[in-house]
């Protein structure tokens, strides 16, 4: 199954270049083993979505990327650095060239919308004049459709709101890489095809990588370049959607029903 | 032995903020979790707090608005308890006095009372259940809807911006409630004086301090930041290594309070000690 796997991976990858390597990544949680052998390349310029069961470790997965968990055994390569093993000051370097959207959004309750977005930008982009700060805000608001929103508290806001201003909290520093986690989750339809919109817009416009985890079949089908999918700890399907889609297993083709 | 790892990788947690510490509370949950490690985990976080109070950059604005939310949010509670706290130590400390045919030494003695040892206390108590439980439910719930983890991706040390100004405010904003707790509880003692007898302002004022030497206030002042940074350190420690899920703020804040409150006594007993050996 090892071996299977990473020919198929290795043929997929071939000739490209790999901004995210990770390789034979395990975690566990005391007896419960989450990952339990996953190897990925997200290949440079491309949409990859991670699909995979409830629970079955897609939110620990890309923790581990940018080491808001650190990982049992295995390795993981971000931009030609190995992210277990960067000293502090390193890591938040390298954190800033990494968007990563939180799959509850985890909005700053205490701050109003605008000091939400504010607030990593003045922290990464410390060269930005207040005024360009401004713009930009409002341009990311535009992005995802919320300009009116700027004044208010994030308790104000619906569930839906949030996720959009977490989205373009995200996508206001022009990350190289991003990941989304569930970033359509919780949308009615049009606001969903407006965000994968959007995701296909930030690659298009900055050649940003992005690992996309999503149930959302419609995101999945207007985003992918490629698709993983992950059952029980480990990379059970993986190519374009097309190519899984194809493969004659049920479990994989339950995803696909609509 | 699981539950130690975080203190070989002291180094690393100052960088990496909450994750190995909360981790690592998370896999003593399931083992047995001794009073070793806890103390262990927490002795950690109060290194790393006092590391990380050192080192540049500091978060001024966010210490400046802690410092006014933890002080103007306790202040009138401090006063009312303060002012109470006067009034009844001088109706409880009459006829013992005037047993003694001491009843004009009231004011001498609320005031060595007041300001050596139960003002300090008291306020410092009612504090671990405002600010202590505050903090601790405040980062808590932070912790649980992710947002000290997206400070982290933020290129922001959640342990700089949230902990060091929250510890610090605590630590300075506590002497002040504590002396204006003071002054309240004398004021309480002269309207307690007045019932009885008949005593103006200023004649209570002068007997009070005659008796509290610079000796006597020293040590309740030097506590008193003691008893803020405890409330601090502690509500921010709970906070920040609640577990998973809405049940932990509730957790995090009670034992907060708990903890503080128990520590504050015994940093109370501490001081009171070693002033005693000293003087
Ligand atoms: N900090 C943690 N401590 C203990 N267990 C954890 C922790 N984080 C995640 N888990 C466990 O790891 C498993 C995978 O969680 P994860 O959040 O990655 O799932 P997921 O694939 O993102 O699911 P969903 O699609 O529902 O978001 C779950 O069983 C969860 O209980
Ligand atoms: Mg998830």
């Amino acid at each position: 199954m090892k071996e299977e796997a990473d020919s198929v991976r290795q043929a997929n990858t071939a000739g490209t270049e790999a901004v995210i390597q990770i390789r034979d990544l395990k975690k566990s949680f005391g007896a419960q083993h989450v990952l339990k052998n996953v190897s990925l390349d997200l290949i440079k310029g491309e949409n990859l979505i991670v699909l995979g069961k409830s629970g079955s470790g897609k939110s620990v997965l890309i923790k581990c990327i940018v080491q808001l968990m650190t990982a049992d055994s295995g390795s993981i390569n971000v931009l030609g650095q190995e992210v277990d093993k960067l000293k502090s000051k390193e890591l938040a370097e390298l954190r800033k060239k990494v968007g990563f959207l939180f799959q509850s959004g985890a909005l700053y309750d205490s701050m109003t919308v605008k000091e939400n977005l504010e607030f990593p930008l003045k922290r990464i982009k410390k060269d930005l004049s207040e005024k360009e700060v401004r713009e930009k805000i409002m341009e990311a608001l535009q992005n995802v459709g919320l300009e009116s929103a700027l004044n208010k508290m994030p308790s104000q806001l619906s569930g839906g709101m949030r996720k959009r201003i977490a989205l373009a909290r995200t996508i206001i520093l022009d990350p190289a890489i991003m990941l989304y986690d569930e970033p359509t989750t919780g949308l009615d339809p049009i606001t969903s095809q407006e965000i994968s919109a959007l995701i296909n817009d930030i690659r298009n416009k900055y050649h940003t990588s992005s690992l996309v985890i999503t149930h959302d079949m419609p995101c999945a089908r207007a985003v992918a370049d490629r698709v993983l999918i992950l059952k029980e700890g480990e990379v059970y399907a993986e190519g374009t959607l097309e190519e899984v889609q194809k493969i004659n297993d049920p479990w994989i083709q339950s995803f696909f029903k609509d | 032995m699981k539950e130690f790892k975080p203190i070989m990788k002291a180094r690393d947690i100052a960088a990496e903020g909450s994750v190995l510490l909360s981790e690592k509370t998370m896999a003593g949950a399931e083992g047995a979790k001794t009073f070793f490690s806890r103390a262990g985990n927490m002795t950690v976080f109060t290194l790393q707090t006092f590391k990380q109070t050192f080192s540049l950059p500091f978060e001024f604005r966010e210490f400046l608005k802690q410092c006014f939310e933890l002080g103007n949010r306790s202040l009138p509670l401090v006063a009312i308890t303060g002012a109470i706290m006067g009034l009844v130590l001088t109706i409880q400390s009459r006829p013992i006095l005037s047993d003694f045919g001491a009843e004009g030494m009231l004011p001498q003695m609320v005031a060595v009372s007041l300001i050596r040892e139960i003002g300090p206390v008291i306020t410092a108590l009612i504090c671990a259940g405002k600010i202590g439980s505050g903090i601790g439910a405040e980062l808590g719930s932070m912790k649980v809807t992710e947002q000290i983890e997206a400070m982290e991706v933020s290129a922001t040390n959640p342990m700089k911006y949230l902990v060091v100004t929250r510890v610090m405010a605590a630590t300075l904003m506590l002497p002040v409630l504590i002396l204006f707790a003071d002054a309240m509880g004398l004021l309480g003692s002269w309207v307690g004086v007045n019932i009885k007898t008949d005593l103006n302002i200023v004649l209570y004022f002068s007997r009070a301090f005659s008796a509290v030497e610079f000796i006597d206030f020293l040590p309740a002042f030097i506590k008193s930041f003691f008893f803020g940074a405890v409330i601090g350190l502690v509500g921010c420690y709970k906070g920040y290594t609640a577990g998973r899920g809405t049940e932990s703020v509730g957790i995090a804040a009670n034992s907060a309070v708990v903890l503080s409150s128990l520590l504050i006594i015994i940093v109370d007993l501490i001081v009171v000690q070693i002033t005693d050996i000293l003087i």
